[in-house]
């Protein structure tokens, strides 16, 4: 069970979290003007690798705010929380 | 018995209070402070168990967590018995009943015990083997094999005790109240850290506590008299919280821990009346020290399973500990210095002792001169090779070992005893460390596997380190914990440690005998019977991965998950396959270390609390009024209102019936509402739902349908604009909090610029839904000065009144095609307006109905229900809702997915209508619908979603999804069923009133 520094919160338990999977995948600003193949890769295409991950988190049992979370998925070790909209730090 | 096995001069268990207990039907004495385990050995009682397989006699073997065979069932009512519980772990109670396990008609004589004979027959891997063929046959054998398996005997009825749950948080949590494990805990408590401390035991003290050889010393007092002085000192502390009887249970990422006390199991069953009987913490640490020590192991000779064999250790701690005797005709077998401490014991308390086998060619340490000084004898390079006695060893056999330690040479000597003391070495317990996804590595000097790298802020220290000599123990103890908390200097730092260091070491991991191993009995793992034999058969046969080995011979998958067993299994696999143990791992640690029962890991959360539920504020009404609740989500749904024992159908037929011909009111309270606000509030609903809102005026309502970006629906409702910038939306029952989660992801994720604002506000008001031709003389009784025409608050429109101080915002919005009325008030008035509802609705025979008349009533209609009609793979136009994707919109969530390669097929599946050709015959929702039923395999061309009787159509009408389903209308198709097929033509979705008249009354 995490531990995960809300920035907005400060440390709570995972429970009051949810995971909603990779981050950095911007919605396409004009989607008609994607081809299938395009709009599946926004749609569908994720990565699942083992080591640093930028996920988005959401604190929805508390302050209900988006955030960034560097995990290191080989041993769920979180190396860095920042807020939405801040590109992902290098590591 | 009139044997002399207790020792009169025992502090830790207080012979002035007897205890009774039964044991297999016989009634026995025991004292307060013994096991369950030390009082039937002082009863002269070994067998107190079967072996799972061969049903072999098995006897107590250790004194602790790792008891492979003395696991007996407690208790013996319906409700409150325990099976599978250690006897060695199990505190003597006044009143204990207990009986052994595995074993018919007794443990005594056990048929099973055939098995024994059959063992050849029975070799690793023989179910899997013999039960395939015919692969028809294998319901018939697993009736057997089910009712052949497993140990205890579950409860049959709800468990009456009360369990809990508490949180604990600290700066350095202790897990283990042995030495080390004190040390660390002061030296923490020195520096001011909070200190949580977990002992599994009833008394702080590990092993150390009962030492009473003279041999060591700590500061020149003996060992156990300086401990428990440090004992004493750390009672007193206020920085330290200690729970004894609590022993962690599983050790999982980021310091989380959980822990089992228990609170009552030690008590007389009297006792025990409205006490809590276990409690589950969960614990958050900022640093963990690991102090669990380690488990002595066995050795792996020809019938080394007999009662009366036990682990040194354990033969020590019944003696210094409980002042019990294993026997009165003791001989050791050992390979290392260790078990000459239990030779020192048993020489002290006057217990004979008549021989120790030792595997090593000598050793000349201070504690084994000492013991060769007794004039004790001692076999040096000899190995057991084969015991004798049924149900008790009495004789054992022992030959000298070659020079490789592969074979034995010379005459066999014949040996009387009645406990052998085994001791194979020392095993550090890494379970919890492991646990927490540290990586162990193989010390190839004490062939045992200790902690090595980890990512938590986490300590081993003590034997569950690998230290075992008490110098090391404590100088390393102590050095480490203070690294770990980055301390300078502690009260220890000039510690005076002496005692008897080993000098020489020698291990096999299977011991030669002078039969062939096909034709001996080796055991590994006492409690699953599986022997050498079989692991070197999983290698024989292909098996390589350590896991793979495992799972084929069952080794370590009892309820002792192996703790003795493991570690010889993982040598004999390294040698006989020529790997180096620290090359080929161990299997997984998994929590729990030991079992838990399930009511302490529900706690309280058991009947009315197993999971939240919400009720409406009409709820109350609604349970006056005889009406049977639905779940919906977390919601309690009227389902519907049964009047004089009618059925389901009769209270269904008679709602509905009212609500088409004169008036009915459902609680739609439970309808998800979220209130948007802001500048861009209009933009933001262009962007979540398919249709159009940039035309909507204040007043009205309008439905919308929201997709998923894969283009599926995702959820419906009624959104109304109450002012300029500020609207309500209304979601589906089920659906609201996740609507509300992802609009939220949207808003702050994606569209950060839009000046939105979102509230839940489901919980704030209720809803009174009242329908029928005579909803407006209804509403209008209530509302007197209400304009309440066509004209001034026509269909899908809203007006906010008031009712004396209350504020309701009415909404002339539809869901069963009858004209009808959406009452809000705010929650505290719900059950009023509802009230007043029925109150002026008498005179028109106003009917509640539940939830299934309005699901009725919208079949009727054609409307969906996202969820029963949909289920994900759904878009608007295999619903057959064309109308409602704006073609204007640029873009909306999902937009983009409606054209793609996938969603444009004509093939999917479409919503249709059903109409059975029997118009009595009402279809099963999920049944299956095909075109032609002979030919096989019969191609499925899609399922039923909705189906009801209508009172007022007379005839019964489903909805369904189709595989091309727009093409198919007018078609004939088949429903099969377990029993007939139904005959059923596809329709229009639409059953009743397609041109919408009945809306205005």
């Amino acid at each position: 069970m995490f531990l995960i520094n809300c920035p907005y919160c400060g440390e709570r338990d995972q429970s009051e979290f949810v995971s909603g999977g990779e981050a950095h995948i911007a919605r396409p600003k004009q989607p008609t003007e994607l081809n299938d193949d395009q709009w599946a890769e926004y749609l569908f295409m994720r990565k699942n690798i083992k080591g640093i991950q930028f996920e988005r988190w959401n604190h929805a049992h508390g302050c209900r705010k988006w955030f960034n979370v560097a995990r290191d998925t080989s041993n769920d070790k979180i190396e860095k929380i920042y807020k939405m909209g801040e590109q992902p730090p290098k590591l | 018995m009139s044997k002399n096995l207790r020792i009169n001069n025992k502090q830790f268990v207080d012979e002035t209070r007897k205890l009774s207990f039964i044991f297999n039907g016989k009634k026995l004495y025991g004292y307060k402070g013994d096991t369950l385990a030390s009082a039937l050995l002082s009863n002269d009682i070994h067998l107190v168990g079967r072996s799972f397989k061969y049903h072999r006699p098995r006897g107590i073997m250790t004194s602790g967590s790792e008891e492979p065979n003395a696991i007996l069932q407690i208790g013996n009512d319906d409700a409150l018995t325990d099976p599978n519980v250690r006897a060695t772990e199990i505190e003597l109670y006044d009143g204990l009943i207990c009986n052994s396990q595995n074993c018919w008609p007794s443990v005594k004589f056990d048929i099973g015990g055939i098995n024994n004979f059959l063992s050849p027959l029975l070799p690793a891997g023989f179910y899997y083997k013999t039960f395939m063929w015919p692969a028809s046959f294998w319901e018939k054998y697993e009736y057997f094999i089910r009712k052949s398996a497993g140990l205890g005997k579950s409860p049959t009825k709800q468990d009456p005790d009360m369990y809990d749950h508490r949180y604990m948080h600290c700066d350095i949590l202790i897990v283990g109240g042995g030495v080390s494990g004190l040390i660390a805990a002061k030296i923490a408590s020195d520096d001011n850290k909070k200190v949580l401390l977990l002992e599994d035991k009833e008394l702080l003290g590990g092993s150390l506590i009962y030492d009473d050889n003279d041999i060591s010393k700590i500061d020149n007092q003996k060992s156990s008299e300086w401990l428990k002085k440090l004992i004493e000192n750390i009672k007193n502390d206020k920085n330290i919280i200690i729970k004894t009887r609590t022993s962690l249970a599983a050790y999982h990422n980021y310091n989380f821990l959980l822990a089992r006390q228990n609170l009552t199991d030690h008590l007389s069953v009297n006792d025990r009346n409205n006490k809590i009987r276990q409690r589950l913490y969960k614990i958050r640490a900022k640093k963990v020290i690991i102090s669990t020590g380690a488990i002595e192991r066995p050795q792996v000779f020809h019938n080394n399973d007999r009662p009366g064999i036990m682990l040194a250790s354990a033969v020590k701690k019944y003696i210094d500990y409980y002042g019990v005797r294993c026997g009165l005709e003791n001989v050791i077998f050992t390979n290392n210095d260790s078990a000459y401490e239990t030779a020192l014991s048993l020489h002290k308390s006057g217990t004979k002792l008549n021989a120790i086998i030792d595997i090593r060619d000598n050793s000349s340490s201070e504690i084994v001169n000492k013991v060769k000084s007794l004039g004790i004898q001692i076999y040096w390079n000899h190995t057991v090779v084969n015991t004798k006695g049924y149900k008790r060893i009495n004789k054992i056999t022992i030959m000298k070992l070659n020079d490789k330690g592969n074979d034995v040479v010379g005459k066999k000597i014949e040996l009387n005893c009645d406990c052998l003391a085994i001791s194979g070495g020392w095993t550090p317990m890494v379970h919890l460390f492991t646990q927490s996804g540290g990586k162990l590595k193989f010390d190839n000097k004490d062939n045992i596997f200790v902690p090595d790298k980890t990512n938590l802020n986490q300590l081993s220290i003590g034997s569950a380190k690998g230290d075992f000599e008490l110098d090391d123990v404590l100088k390393n103890s102590i050095k480490d914990t203070k690294k770990f908390l980055q301390i300078e200097n502690s009260n220890f730092d000039k510690i005076d440690v002496k005692c008897s260091k080993e000098k020489e070491k020698k291990n096999i991991w299977l011991l030669p005998s002078d039969k062939p191993l096909s034709k001996t009995k080796p055991f590994l793992d006492y409690q699953n019977d599986s022997t050498a034999k079989d692991i070197k058969l999983a290698l024989r046969e292909g098996f390589k991965s350590i896991e793979h080995v495992k799972r084929y011979t069952t080794t370590g998958m009892g309820t002792d998950q192996g703790k003795l067993a493991n570690m010889h299994a993982l040598g004999i696999v390294a040698d006989t396959t020529n790997t180096n143990m620290g090359d080929l791992g161990t299997t997984t640690f998994r929590p729990p270390y030991t079992p838990l029962t399930f009511g302490t890991i529900v706690g309280r959360n058991v009947g009315q609390f197993f999971d939240i539920f919400r009720k409406t504020p009409m709820h109350d009404w609604h349970v006056d009024n005889n009406a049977k609740f639905e779940n919906v989500g977390q919601w309690k749904r009227a389902w519907y209102y049964p009047k004089d024992g009618e059925s389901m159908h009769d209270a269904v037929q008679r709602e509905s019936k009212a609500a088409r011909e004169s008036s009915g009111i459902l609680d739609a309270s439970t309808l998800g509402k979220i209130d948007i606000q802001g500048t861009d509030a209009n933009e933001f609903l262009n962007r979540v739902y398919t249709n159009a809102w940039s035309k909507l005026q204040i007043g009205k309502c309008r439905y919308g349908l929201m997709l998923n970006e894969d283009g599926m629906v995702y959820d419906d409702g009624v959104t109304t604009k109450l002012g300029e910038n500020h609207y309500l939306m209304t979601t589906t029952t089920g659906g609201a909090a996740n609507v509300m989660s992802k609009l939220e992801d949207y808003l702050q994720t994606e569209w950060p610029e839009l000046d939105v604002f979102l509230t839940s506000v489901t919980d704030h008001f209720a809803t009174a839904s009242v329908c029928g031709p005579n909803a407006k003389k209804i509403v209008n009784k209530i509302f007197k000065d209400l304009d309440l025409s066509d004209e001034s608050f026509p269909h899908m429109s809203f007006k906010e009144v008031k009712l004396g101080n209350i504020n309701c915002r009415i909404m002339r919005i539809s869901f069963t095609g009858e004209l009808s009325y959406e009452i809000n008030v705010e929650a505290s008035y719900g059950k009023y307006i509802w009230e007043k509802c029925i109150e002026a609705g008498k005179e028109f025979n106003i009917t509640p109905y539940g939830t299934e008349t309005m699901h009725l009533l919208r079949a009727e209609k054609g409307f969906i229900i996202v969820g029963q009609d949909t289920d994900g793979t759904m878009t608007p136009v295999d619903l057959q809702m064309d109308w409602i994707i704006s073609k204007k919109k640029y873009d909306f969530i999902g937009k983009r997915s409606l054209y793609r390669s996938d969603t444009i097929r004509e093939d999917r599946k479409q919503l249709v209508g059903l109409l059975t050709d029997d118009p009595n015959e009402i279809l099963e929702e999920g049944a299956q619908i095909v075109k032609d039923e002979n030919k096989k395999p019969v191609n499925m061309l899609g399922h039923v979603t909705s189906s009801y009787f209508s009172p007022t159509l007379k005839k019964s009408i489903a909805l369904a999804v189709l595989k091309e389903g727009k093409k198919l209308k007018g078609q004939k198709l088949l429903v099969p069923m377990i029993d007939k097929t139904i005959k059923v033509t596809v329709s229009d979705t639409v059953f009743l009133d397609k041109e919408n008249e009945r809306i205005n009354g």
